[in-house]
């Protein structure tokens, strides 16, 4: 079409020039996305900022008080322990998820008989909606009827039921397990897909120069597998440090704000309790925390593309 | 007890022997502490919760309470109660409906935005081309709990409060640069030769787009639909937030928020939500599961 119309006039119309111009044609492709992103991404990103430095309300509009919300924050002890409970919970989850889910990479990365059907059953935690499994983790959690208790009562662990979701320490250990339970998939199977590209070339050779198992693993494995690990913990973290399904579900953040993170709090302040500001302030909060995330991402991204001997 | 093991040892080792792994030194009984012990454990542990809700969702309300008499692991007479009272005493299926569709347009739509957006990036290459890729990827790491609160304002300034909009509108927040970014790794596989034989034979950027890389692509679009479908069908945070009333409420929020009353907790019915909530997500996903097994080690291969 835009060649034919070349041919037929000797100045090109303003139409057939755009459409061979690549940053006109690079323009009016991104043009969907970059409105989406813009308006309901990159605005509210602004506006929550904005919305941290006003005392807004639902239903009426804040005006400028400075850095009150943050000078409030500051002396709430509640705010405090929900930055620490975020910290425990994404610190230790994440700690978990790496150790299971490498461990369960490694034996997927066996020669297994009916291999495609254990990697689509284990990711299946992941798949089905985390609300819904929160559900029925909270039905597991039940005080009195917990499946968890009854079967440990009946193998004579324990005399008592345990108050899984009652007791501050059990509540948090119950919601990272949870938390834990859901997350492993991701993990495994992303490092399965990285431990698949590691030439088999290799392990044999380290075998013949008399490599045991251990060495195999901490000499062959683990440096090739860096990068793709740098990735997905920065991802894991992230999604670990901003939860807020698990938790809304399984506590609210009970007993006693002892398994209130940052992302429920602000919930809680901002939607709940209806103060805009106070609950932007505290989203606000998370930014640095995500920044070093981010970071830590960047430069596991550099070392990949130094290691494989890419471009740029 | 032998012939069991010589049968399993001529099932695992043959595998081991053709694919020219190096599986062969090493004995079945230490394979069996650990590979399959540990496989077995995993995978008891990851569907547990899966199979109490299952159970949960056909017993009967004196079987779930009483441990003493019902062996609480399985189910002496299955009834499909709370899935009747789930499906026609309560706005369930109107939910289930919200959800597919709020998940399917929000997909549409997504999906649109991203092939044009990754093509540009991928293939058109145009100035500053590299920078937007990057941009896409940090939007990506931008999590739905610190959007929230500005959003929610937006969406009652537009007027958007509890309509489907208000959902299908947010939710390309989250899937477009997630799949910009997948597609991006797709269009990057195709040979640049194709493109250019094209250019060469008068096609415009538009053609190539619809009639070369497209049709080369349906594995990473379906991929990426499918991811896209399956992230709006678990959203909760922005469904909890936008939607108020009961008859836009999505899955998630509606089970939580309907079903839960403060007196009295009917696990039946809520076990039987949460199945019935995932089972349109687990069946997507098992027909397609090669491809998004593939598509997730794609995205990180790269």
């Amino acid at each position: 079409m835009a060649v034919s119309s070349v041919a037929a006039q000797p100045r090109p119309s303003l139409l057939s020039r755009l459409s061979e111009s690549r940053n006109a044609l690079g323009f009016g492709f991104m043009l969907p996305a970059a409105v989406l992103l813009l308006v309901f991404l990159t605005y509210p990103l602004g506006l929550g900022v904005w919305l941290g430095f006003t005392d807004a309300r639902i239903g009426r509009s804040g005006i400028f008080i400075g850095i009150e919300n943050y000078q409030y924050l500051w002396n709430d002890s509640v705010f405090w322990l929900s930055v620490f409970n975020t910290l425990l919970y994404t610190i230790s989850a994440s700690i978990l998820k790496f150790a299971l889910g490498l461990w369960l990479a490694l034996i997927l990365n066996e020669n297994l008989p009916f291999k495609s059907f254990f990697r689509a059953v284990v990711l299946l935690p992941w798949v089905v909606p985390t609300v819904l499994s929160a559900i029925a983790f909270w039905w597991i959690y039940d005080s009195q009827f917990s499946i968890l208790s009854w079967a440990l009562q009946q193998m004579g662990l324990i005399d008592h039921r345990i108050n899984f979701l009652g007791d501050p320490t059990n509540a948090r250990a119950s919601v990272i397990a949870a938390n834990v339970w859901r997350g492993i998939p991701f993990v495994a199977i992303t490092l399965l897909a990285g431990l698949q590209t590691i030439p088999q070339s290799l392990y044999e050779a380290a075998t013949l120069d008399g490599a045991t198992r251990w060495q195999l693993f901490r000499y062959v494995t683990l440096p090739l597998l860096t990068p793709i690990i740098a990735i997905t913990m920065t991802f894991s973290v992230l999604f670990t440090f901003t939860d807020f399904q698990l938790i809304y579900v399984l506590t609210r953040g009970g007993p006693v704000n002892a398994t209130h993170l940052m992302a429920t709090l602000s919930f809680q302040r901002g939607i709940s309790g209806g103060q805009l500001g106070e609950g932007a302030a505290i989203a606000v909060a998370m930014i640095p925390f995500l920044l070093a995330a981010i970071l830590f991402s960047y430069f596991g991204l550099q070392r990949r593309k130094w290691q494989q001997g890419g471009r740029d | 007890m032998v012939m069991i093991k010589t049968a399993a040892t001529k099932k695992t080792k043959r595998p081991d022997i053709d694919e020219g792994g190096m599986g062969y030194l090493q004995s079945l009984p230490r394979r069996v502490v650990t590979v399959y012990l540990p496989l077995l454990v995993f995978v008891i542990v990851l569907l547990f919760p899966f199979y109490w809700m299952t159970i949960t969702a056909v017993k009967p309300n004196l079987e779930m309470t009483d441990y003493a008499q019902f062996n609480p692991f399985w189910v002496v007479h299955p009834t499909l109660e709370h899935i009747r009272y789930l499906l026609f005493e309560t706005s369930y299926p109107g939910w289930l409906l919200n959800t597919i569709m709020i998940s399917t347009a929000a997909t549409f739509l997504s999906l649109l935005a991203s092939v044009f957006a990754a093509y540009a990036i991928e293939r058109l290459r145009f100035s500053g081309a590299r920078q937007v890729g990057l941009g896409i990827f940090l939007a990506y790491l931008v999590p739905p709990s610190i959007l929230f609160i500005p959003l929610s304002v937006m969406v009652f300034n537009l007027g958007l409060y509890d309509t489907p909009f208000a959902l299908i509108l947010t939710y390309p927040t989250f899937l477009v640069p997630f799949c910009t970014w997948l597609l991006m790794g797709y269009f990057r596989s195709i040979p640049f030769e194709l493109e250019e034989c094209a250019l060469i034979d008068g096609a415009s950027r538009w053609q190539i787009l619809t009639k070369i890389v497209l049709p080369l692509s349906v594995p990473g679009l379906i991929s990426a639909g499918i991811f896209a479908f399956t992230l709006s069908w678990n959203e909760f945070i922005y469904a909890l937030t936008f939607i108020q009333s009961s008859e836009n409420k999505t899955v998630p929020v509606g089970v939580l928020t309907e079903l839960v009353r403060s007196d009295v907790y009917e696990w039946g019915a809520l076990m039987a939500g949460a199945l019935i909530g995932s089972l349109p997500v687990v069946v997507l996903y098992s027909f397609f599961v090669e491809h998004y097994v593939s598509s997730m080690t794609g995205a990180v291969k790269e």
